[in-house]
């Protein structure tokens, strides 16, 4: 269940964000979603791609610091009040959030949205969410789902 | 013959000795010094590997026969090895920061004391301080020989002293005005830092009480004097010392301000080639270099400081007859002086050493973008010191931003840098830029 997620670090100026894009771009590696945090100084980008190690080596050759990280794909029902009662089973399982952001290609208006999330032991945090009936998408199925 | 800025006044008669007076009292006080720090087992081996029997030095021409001594040495005999005294005689004890991050000590004796204190008076006189006048001093009290040597030395004149230590700038301010103080002791940088928060405080130059201004622990130009003296409405005057040698008053500027009188009644100086180690003509840049004459606690034979300057022996309009040295132009090592804070490249990277293992790569970027030096150290992230979460890396930055603090004593902006980023260069990576104007 778990995805594989490339975080880079990033100078915060300007022509920095072009550079990895750039090196996927031309590795012929879509990027399927993306998603920056940054201070004043610097930042954080991180990536979800089909194929991780081909887009690691790429980067990495190309002089980027590459993390790889495992994060979550979670199914969110697309209704008012769909993402609060997710977030509840995370709180009743006591796991916290480092960070989480949404899918936009992996939305099915109506049905269900997909959001990421970062948590802090995530083999135990898969377990117990998908015991509370959470629905965790697979790679195949977060590809599938947003057409890649 | 140069017009004084100020009435010619002259604290101690042995500052206008006639040279050869001069010489013959430097013959003897160097015979002494040779014999007192023969005493201490680090100099005995020194002289005795330079094949010099301290019986045999007579002239002053004797001390070119001498070992160098350099800081290192100071360091490996730390905390006070080369003490010539026994320790009950120390009354007190002073240091500086180093490469490490440990300081190195310099101690003194009752008469040390009196001898600096006497040598400090020298130059404030020669500079416009009389005994009716307040002083403020804006220096560091502490191990950092400025605050109290400057202190002392004003007593001695019979002046008073306002102890203000430094910051807090705008209280500084409203000291100065409020106590009337005629005279203003502290950094070069710092002095300007006082005319600008005057400024802002609604103080129109020339308006606060200060008359003279008498700055030292670090270089600075004579723009810088310009910019003081305006900002100010003062004369400004340069001094110099180390606290290796004394501390402050190992040479000052007299009313002519045309290089620093050198104190050679108990220093004598050299300049030489720093790779060669050869004398440099009059005139000619190169290493200063001083052996004490009159310290009892801590003789230093031939101290090889580092700093660059000039000598000029030409007979100066005041009437004093030590020799003339420069500014300071530079270094001819690798130290910083930033905020008045002696620092080596070396520090920094043991502070990264100590917060990640390894060091990786780094540079320092220096730049005084209004009156105040800032420094940028830039680190690159290597793979394994990146995580995915923003939380810990600005805790790395932050430890490093403190290990920084801890080991030079200043603080510094830390930046992290993507790897590769930093310029590197073919031979002794460059680590330094330093963009303040010398
Ligand atoms: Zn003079």
């Amino acid at each position: 269940m778990m995805i594989r997620q490339l975080s880079l670090f990033l100078e915060n100026r300007s022509g920095q964000l072009r550079v990895p894009c750039k090196v996927l771009g031309d590795a012929g590696i879509d990027i399927l979603t993306m998603s920056l945090a940054d201070t004043q100084q610097f930042g954080i980008l991180r990536l979800i791609v089909k194929d991780w190690e081909k887009a690691r080596k790429a980067l990495e050759a190309a002089g980027i610091v590459v993390n790889v990280t495992d994060v979550l794909a979670v199914d969110v029902p697309d209704r008012p009040g769909g993402l609060a009662s997710v977030l509840e089973s995370f709180e009743k399982a006591g796991l916290g959030i480092e960070y989480m952001y949404a899918l936009a290609a992996a939305r099915e208006r109506g049905q269900y949205a997909t959001l990421v999330f970062r948590l802090g032991d995530p083999e135990r945090a898969a377990r117990l969410l998908r015991d509370a009936g959470v629905k965790l998408l697979s790679s195949e199925e977060l590809f599938a789902r947003a057409g890649a | 013959m140069a017009k004084l800025a100020v009435e010619n006044r002259i604290w101690d008669p042995a500052e206008t000795l006639p040279r050869d007076a001069l010489r013959a009292l430097q013959g003897r006080r160097l015979a002494e010094t040779v014999a007192r720090a023969a005493k201490v087992p680090f100099y005995r081996d020194a002289l005795a590997r330079a094949g010099v029997d301290p019986a045999g030095v007579r002239s002053v021409d004797d001390v070119r026969r001498l070992p160098f001594t350099v800081k290192d040495d100071l360091r490996e005999n730390y905390p006070l090895g080369l003490l010539a005294v026994p320790r009950a005689e120390i009354v007190r004890v002073h240091g500086s920061s180093g490469t490490t991050g440990k300081p190195t000590f310099v101690a003194y004796t009752r008469n040390d004391l009196d001898v600096w204190s006497g040598l400090v008076a020298r130059f404030l006189v020669a500079g416009g301080l009389r005994p009716e006048h307040l002083v403020h001093v804006a220096f560091g009290y502490g191990l950092f020989t400025g605050g109290f040597g400057l202190h002392y030395g004003i007593e001695k004149v019979g002046a008073g002293v306002v102890p203000a230590a430094g910051g807090n700038t705008p209280r500084q301010v409203l000291l100065i005005r409020d106590l009337g103080a005629e005279v203003l002791v502290c950094t070069p940088s710092y002095a300007l830092h006082i005319a600008e928060v005057a400024k802002a405080e609604g103080f129109l130059p020339g308006t606060l009480p200060l008359r003279f201004g008498h700055f030292g622990g670090e270089p600075w130009t004579e723009e810088m004097r310009v910019e003081i003296e305006r900002g100010l409405g003062i004369l400004a005057f340069n001094n110099y010392g180390l606290s290796e040698v004394i501390g402050p008053g190992v040479s000052g500027e007299c009313g002519a301000r045309a290089g620093m009188h050198v104190q050679e009644d108990h220093f004598v100086v050299e300049c030489v080639h720093p790779e060669t180690l050869e004398p440099v003509p009059d005139g000619g840049t190169g290493e200063l270099v001083f052996t004490t004459l009159t310290k009892e606690a801590l003789p230093v034979l031939r101290y090889r400081t580092r700093d660059l300057a000039s000598l000029d022996r030409s007979p100066c309009p005041c009437g004093r007859t030590g020799v003339r040295m420069s500014r300071v132009v530079g270094r001819s090592d690798d130290m910083l002086i930033i905020r008045g804070v002696n620092v080596f490249p070396s520090q920094v990277e043991e502070a990264l050493l100590r917060v990640e293992g390894t060091a990786p790569h780094y540079l320092i970027e220096i730049s005084r973008p209004g009156t105040l030096d800032e420094a940028v150290v830039k680190v690159e992230v290597r793979p394994g010191d990146f995580r995915d979460e923003m939380r810990e890396m600005i805790e790395l930055r932050d430890r490093i931003d403190r290990e920084i603090h801890a080991v030079t004593g200043v603080r510094m902006t830390v930046e992290l840098v993507a790897p590769n980023t930093l310029e590197r260069s073919a031979g002794k990576a460059r680590r330094v830029f330093d963009h303040r104007n010398r």
